[in-house]
């Protein structure tokens, strides 16, 4: 077990604090900072007039909503359903609908659009919602007050009391007055990014562990080594050494880009984000949260405008699947990978030998991601389940189909697969590893490597 | 007594036999020999014997009991096919090697300091091994082999590839690890090292052992009863005094004096050649031609080949 960790450690080591490493450290934040930033600043710096319907059932925001330098408000009489119908022909931009409450005071409100809806209308108008239900809350405190004169007022108790965060939800209208609940997009992205990265972390660290492999057997220490430690803890300690980089990579990789982005997008739209939310929304991702936390933060007054949407499609996604998951998938998939990537590395005498095995081992994952813009369009049907369950390309087909929810039962058998194709390849990858350290100048075909696992 | 010995191994490569019923006795203190051509199975014992693979049949003995898994870190291997990490650091990489042979970090800096000024080469600790000269990578790796004082050190073909300062280097360290009471095996085909350094050898040809015992003995046994005698020069033949028996198988004149290389019949003795030629010539000396390992080794090989 010592002697594990020293490999271990010196694999994780000898990477971090290469260069490339620090270089690919810097600039994936940078990349990942700009593809959220670029849509972000496009949605604010457009100062086209927007015309707004409101549809206010409670009659409390009449005259409150004022028209801004880009924004125009106008009332409609009508109730919802004709206002639905209409909005198609109308040249708003978007409607707004605030529904009746019958006891508490109104802190939702539904924006219904034809398209993405702008973060700027949004943040305006919920300013407004929330700051007119704070002035009337206030009202009523007060007037509480002045009844009960000998109480002492706690300023600060009054003003928690009446802190509202209002509840904004976007449903896009199609063209055909179809309803879609927009952040289904924010599940796709979701789904996307999440397999990306799992199909990334897979090519990218597996193959660091084969190169790590071939490096060993060209430079003949290998044998030095094993005259020291079993052949399958080199492997293993190589293989977990590595994938402690790939993590620390990706979590440096999280707070950066949030660092990134949460700096830049409070200087574009002018407004400081509270340290809560960045950290919560960093802790979730880096998944080191608890889920309840981030299920309660629509209560919390946020202010945080463009994390918003991804907040409310993220509060659609049952968290402890999904983050369990991601985790569970994202480690096994790897080790998974890296068992038989480190098997090749293990057979060859050199990287340019390596394309022969490299093209089948590799061809479930591009398959999985070849197919991802398909299984996102239906992530229910056949191709999705039946390739979410193969060990092969259920890390990526899984991430894609797990935000649009999947039944536990189902992930279930998925992960024990995946778990049983880990354990599977391992043992095949340590037989061929073994038997091919050893080997040198001797070009392998598949035939041998089959010899190699067959023997006693 | 015997540090370690190996007791019928055998072990099957798919198409090919790579070790059959082969057995060694590695006495303790000495420096063993473990020859026989290329592809002959020399390799894979000594995996064997740093429990790299296991054999399929045998039995392995160590220090009086059965080898374990944790006898690699009394064990001291310099395999055939070495190397260093190429971009790591001297000092780091020794530190690392050593520890994974289980000694502790403070343990394993003092002894490499040690060794490290002993070889000169301290300045290079911070220099990555790709920096430094063939040479000096080989001091490095014999350092990392022996610096947790095995009781048993195994070197395979240790000469090839080191330069010739660096084998008179090597031959003294392994005197020296000899005189400090460790037992040396070593694989080779360069014969001359056998004959300077080894005590006991074994021959190994075709996955069989054929040969095997203390040099000296093989060697009086491959004696064939020839004797070098050099005298005055005569002008007489010599053959016409020698009995037909006597085989003259060379013959030359150095200066003044001349020599003659004479194999004996198998029941005559040097007095019986003596003898003959005394009346005849003034002897200033005798010699028994004794076989060379290199001449045994080849004649081994050889004739096994012959018979089978």
């Amino acid at each position: 077990m010592r002697k594990i960790l020293l490999i271990i450690q010196r694999e994780y080591l000898t990477r971090v604090k290469k260069r490339s490493f620090i270089i690919m450290t810097i600039l994936g934040p940078l990349l990942m900072a700009g593809i959220v930033i670029v849509p972000i600043y496009i949605a604010t710096s457009t100062n086209e007039m927007k015309q707004v319907a409101v549809v206010d059932e409670t009659g409390l925001f009449h005259e409150k909503f004022k028209d801004s330098e880009t924004i125009r408000f106008h009332y409609l009489e009508t109730d919802i359903h004709s206002a639905k119908e209409n909005f198609g022909n109308s040249k708003d931009y978007a409607l707004l609908y605030i529904p009746r409450t019958e006891v508490a005071l109104p802190t939702n409100a539904i924006i219904y659009s034809g398209s993405q809806v702008n973060i700027n209308v949004k943040s305006y108008i919920r300013n407004i919602m929330s700051k007119r239900i704070e002035d009337m809350k206030l009202e009523a405190q007060l007037r509480n007050l002045t009844k009960e004169e000998d109480s002492p007022v706690n300023v600060e108790d009054l003003l928690r009391s009446i802190r509202t965060s209002v509840d904004i939800n976007t449903i896009k209208i199609g063209a055909d007055g179809q309803e879609e609940k927009s952040y289904t997009e924010v599940s796709m992205v979701l789904a996307i990014f999440g397999a990306i990265l799992i199909y990334f972390f897979i090519f990218m660290f597996g193959s660091q562990v084969m190169r790590g492999v071939i490096e060993e057997k060209t430079s003949r220490i290998v044998e030095v080594i094993v005259s020291s430690v079993k052949p399958f803890q080199l492997m293993m300690g190589k293989i977990v050494g590595v994938g402690l980089v790939g993590l620390t990579q990706f979590a440096l990789w999280v707070v950066l880009t949030f660092i990134i982005i949460t700096g830049v997008t409070s200087t574009l739209t002018g407004k400081s984000i509270p340290a809560e939310s960045s950290r919560q929304l960093m802790e979730q991702t880096t998944g080191t949260f608890d889920a309840g936390q981030v299920i309660n933060l629509p209560a919390e007054p946020t202010q945080e405008e463009g994390a918003d949407e991804v907040f409310a499609a993220i509060n659609s996604i049952d968290f402890p699947v999904m983050i369990g998951s991601f985790l569970f998938f994202f480690l096994f998939g790897y080790l998974m990978y890296a068992a038989l990537f480190a098997a090749i590395g293990g057979a060859v005498d050199s990287e340019a030998d390596t394309q022969q095995f490299m093209l089948p081992l590799t061809a479930p994952l591009i398959l999985s991601i070849v197919l991802a813009q398909f299984i996102v369009q239906d992530p229910a049907g056949p191709v999705a389940f039946w390739l979410s369950l193969i060990p092969f390309t259920s890390p990526v087909v899984m991430m894609i189909r797990i935000p649009f929810g999947v039944p536990v039962y189902e992930v279930a058998i998925s992960m024990a697969l995946l778990l049983a194709g880990f354990l599977g390849t391992t043992w095949i990858a340590s037989r061929i590893y073994h038997t091919g350290i050893l080997m040198y100048g001797k070009k392998v075909t598949y035939r041998e490597l089959w010899k190699w696992i067959r023997k006693r | 007594m015997d540090l370690f010995s190996a007791t019928n191994i055998t072990k099957q490569y798919a198409a090919h036999k790579a070790l059959d019923q082969v057995s060694i006795q590695v006495p303790e203190g000495s420096i063993f020999g473990l020859l026989g051509p290329n592809g002959a199975g020399k390799t894979t014992l000594i995996r064997i014997i740093n429990q790299i693979i296991t054999p399929d049949t045998g039995e392995l003995m160590f220090l009086g009991r059965k080898l374990q898994p944790k006898d690699v870190e009394t064990i001291g291997y310099l395999p055939e096919e070495r190397g260093l990490y190429k971009k790591m650091k001297v000092g780091e990489q020794a530190l690392y090697l050593a520890q994974l042979k289980g000694l502790s970090r403070p343990d394993a800096e003092k002894r490499l300091s040690h060794w490290f000024s002993k070889f000169e080469i301290m300045g290079w600790w911070n220099r990555k091994v790709e920096e430094l000269s063939k040479g000096m990578q080989q001091k490095v790796q014999f350092i990392v082999t022996v610096i947790h004082q095995p009781r048993l050190l195994i070197f395979d073909e240790p000469f090839s590839g080191f330069d010739p300062i660096n084998v008179n280097l090597l031959k003294e360290e392994i005197l020296n690890l000899k005189e400090t009471g460790s037992t040396i095996i070593f694989s080779t085909h360069n014969m001359a090292s056998v004959e300077e350094l080894c005590d006991h050898i074994a021959l190994i040809d075709n996955a069989r052992k054929i040969l095997d015992g203390n040099v000296k003995a093989i060697r009086d046994r491959y004696a064939t009863n020839t004797f070098e005698v050099q005298f005055n020069t005569v002008e007489k033949d010599l053959r016409a005094i020698l009995p037909g028996s006597f085989e003259i198988l060379e013959s030359r004149t150095d200066e003044a004096l001349q020599a003659v290389r004479v194999k004996l019949p198998r029941e005559a003795k040097p007095n019986d050649l003596l003898s003959v030629m005394m009346p005849h010539v003034t002897i200033h000396s005798l010699n028994e031609i004794i076989p060379g390992m290199n001449d045994i080794f080849i004649k081994v090989v050889t004739d096994k080949e012959v018979s089978t």
